[in-house]
């Protein structure tokens, strides 16, 4: 049956292998090759060695994206997660009403960025007015905002994926544990939580990521200002390809880097918590 | 004592949710309020002096072009994952059934492409899609189906591999050919990842704005492409016409949502255990 399967292949791995390299495989080898070069337009690239590197990792804007991004990826992780698992923990309870709370936490996630943007704006707008200034003013405003836009998308879809962790901790290991004197502090500590190991490796996996990757509510909440200080690390690459000409090398390096950073963080976090998962 | 607490944690869980509704209900109520009024005082309710009726609705459809840009919002979002579920489903089927150096790269590159920031591939995939002629509606599709791939391949494969082969053998040896036991006996076994998989691609594709807006926004307007528009050169923006537009494109996503709420649940958790 394999032999017969083989000869199949232009009907059912080439459509999406041919798509896979036209918009993956193709650009990003070229795009490594690029931000080893000068260019415009990608026929007149130039070698240029590590040129774009250095002025990547010198330019002011891309450090300040750098550390807005970490800075921020840190308060959005914890306060996500430490509040949907909280909600999860409640929700998890014999309580009425819990599908009801359940679909009204999730509902902010199926939001776009670019619509969450402007949907904040107003109302951070709308709170800063009272001190006669705009979100645009200070960037401590505008972090605080994409903080609480992150927390506002993100808790709901973390929640649902606690509630489905904790739903499957056998209850006989709870009550086993109230059977020999634990309070419900230790029951939390010794065996919810590394029951829920996994879970908590997915959700930290989900939030890094996508806090790192936040590109649709950065452009729409304060578009980097003021003046690029609220840009994190893909709102600054997409600046320098399409804001700055001839700096599309600096830009596809700034990428270059992005991806690494990217990759060993999550790596690292993956690596991290799933040592720490049990067996029930 | 017991009833007492539970009590205390229904008022506070009724407290979250309303700070949850409250940016949804302000964007509605400011949709009614003449754009004047919108910045300066988003908090109070529309009054005799600052009720707009239904004006700035016309305004913003006039300006962005709203109704064209959800139909091809549409077209792209079911086209896209039409065409994402149907061809990486046999993919994954194939290359976990043929087992050979070739499918085995196949797979890593799909698997490796899920940690690739789009920003990474940004600029060559556009200049790409504008060589190859895709930068249209159509090639916008082509686009999302090998953007798409990697996480979609990766789900599949988990399931084929759980799937016994014997099955499909069985198929074989009555006669089936791999096009009609693809069809007739795996393709329905998969229909969970199935779900799963239109469900997580229809909520990036629909939401998602650099993409579209980089390869086909110079003469199409997606949803997302459409409000960001409404922000003029200068930071400029007409609160009018964004209160209303903003109202009309959660429309539909909650629309979606309260009619496949179960689907959605369950597949972003099947999605986020095995991605």
């Amino acid at each position: 049956m394999r032999n017969n399967l083989k000869k199949y292949y232009p009907i059912f791995a080439l459509p999406t292998t041919a798509a896979f390299t036209v918009a993956f495989l193709f650009p990003f080898v070229m795009g490594l090759y690029l931000s080893f070069t000068r260019f415009t337009t990608i026929s007149d690239a130039e070698f240029t060695g590590l040129s774009n590197y250095i002025e990547a990792l010198t330019s002011k804007d891309f450090l300040n994206a750098l550390w807005f991004t970490l800075k921020f990826t840190f308060v959005s992780v914890i306060s996500v997660n430490l509040i949907a698992f909280s909600l999860a923990m409640l929700l998890t309870r014999k309580i009425k009403g819990r599908n009801f709370f359940r679909t009204v936490f999730f509902m902010p996630n199926l939001i776009g960025g670019i619509v969450l943007g402007y949907i904040w704006q107003l109302i951070i707008n709308g709170v800063l007015e009272r001190m006669g200034v705009t979100i645009t003013f200070d960037p401590k405003y505008g972090f605080w905002g994409l903080v609480v836009l992150m927390n506002w998308q993100m808790i709901g879809y973390m929640m649902i994926i606690y509630i489905a962790g904790i739903g499957n901790i056998p209850s006989d290991l709870i009550d086993a544990a109230k059977v020999d004197g634990a309070n419900s502090f230790e029951i939390l500590r010794h065996v919810i939580i590394p029951m829920v190991m996994p879970s908590i490796t997915i959700c930290l996996f989900l939030t890094i990521t996508n806090s790192f990757k936040l590109f649709d509510a950065n452009l729409a909440l304060t578009d980097g200002a003021p003046s690029r200080q609220t840009a994190m690390l893909a709102l600054d690459i997409y600046k320098t390809f399409y804001g700055t000409v001839g700096s599309q090398g600096i830009g596809q390096a700034k990428a270059v880097i992005f991806f690494l950073l990217l990759a060993a963080v999550s790596l690292i976090q993956l690596k991290f918590t799933r040592e720490r998962e049990v067996e029930a | 004592m017991k009833k007492h607490y539970s009590k205390i944690i229904f008022i506070l869980l009724l407290a979250v949710c309303a700070l949850f509704l409250f940016p949804v209900f302000i964007v509605l109520m400011n949709s009614f309020k003449s754009k004047f009024y919108i910045s300066a005082e988003p908090f109070k309710l529309p009054t005799g002096e600052t009720f707009a009726g239904l004006s700035n609705y016309i305004d913003g459809l006039a300006k962005t072009g709203f109704f064209s840009a959800f139909i091809t919002s549409l077209f792209i979002t079911v086209c896209s994952v039409g065409a994402i579920v149907l061809f990486t489903s046999m993919t994954a089927w194939y290359i976990t059934r043929v087992k050979n150096r070739f499918t085995k790269f196949t797979y890593y590159a799909f698997v490796f492409s899920m940690v690739v920031p789009f920003q990474m591939v940004m600029f060559t995939m556009v200049k790409t899609a504008n060589v190859l002629n895709l930068d249209n509606p159509w090639g916008l599709i082509v686009i999302y189906l090998g953007f798409g791939a990697g996480l979609s391949v990766f789900m599949f494969s988990g399931f084929v591999k759980g799937i016994p082969i014997e099955i499909e053998e069985a198929a074989m040896i009555d006669g089936c050919g791999p096009i009609r036991t693809f069809f007739l006996v795996v393709f329905p076994l998969m229909k969970p990842t199935t779900i799963t998989v239109a469900i997580i691609n229809t909520m990036w594709i629909w939401n998602d704005y650099l993409l579209p807006y980089l390869v086909i926004g110079s003469d199409y307007k997606t949803i997302p492409i459409a409000i960001q528009y409404l922000r003029g050169g200068y930071g400029s923006i007409d609160m009018g016409a964004m209160m209303a537009m903003l109202v009309l494109s959660i429309i539909p996503v909650v629309i979606f949502y309260l009619l496949c709420q179960k689907h959605i649940i369950k597949g972003v958790v099947a999605g986020a255990v095995k991605g």
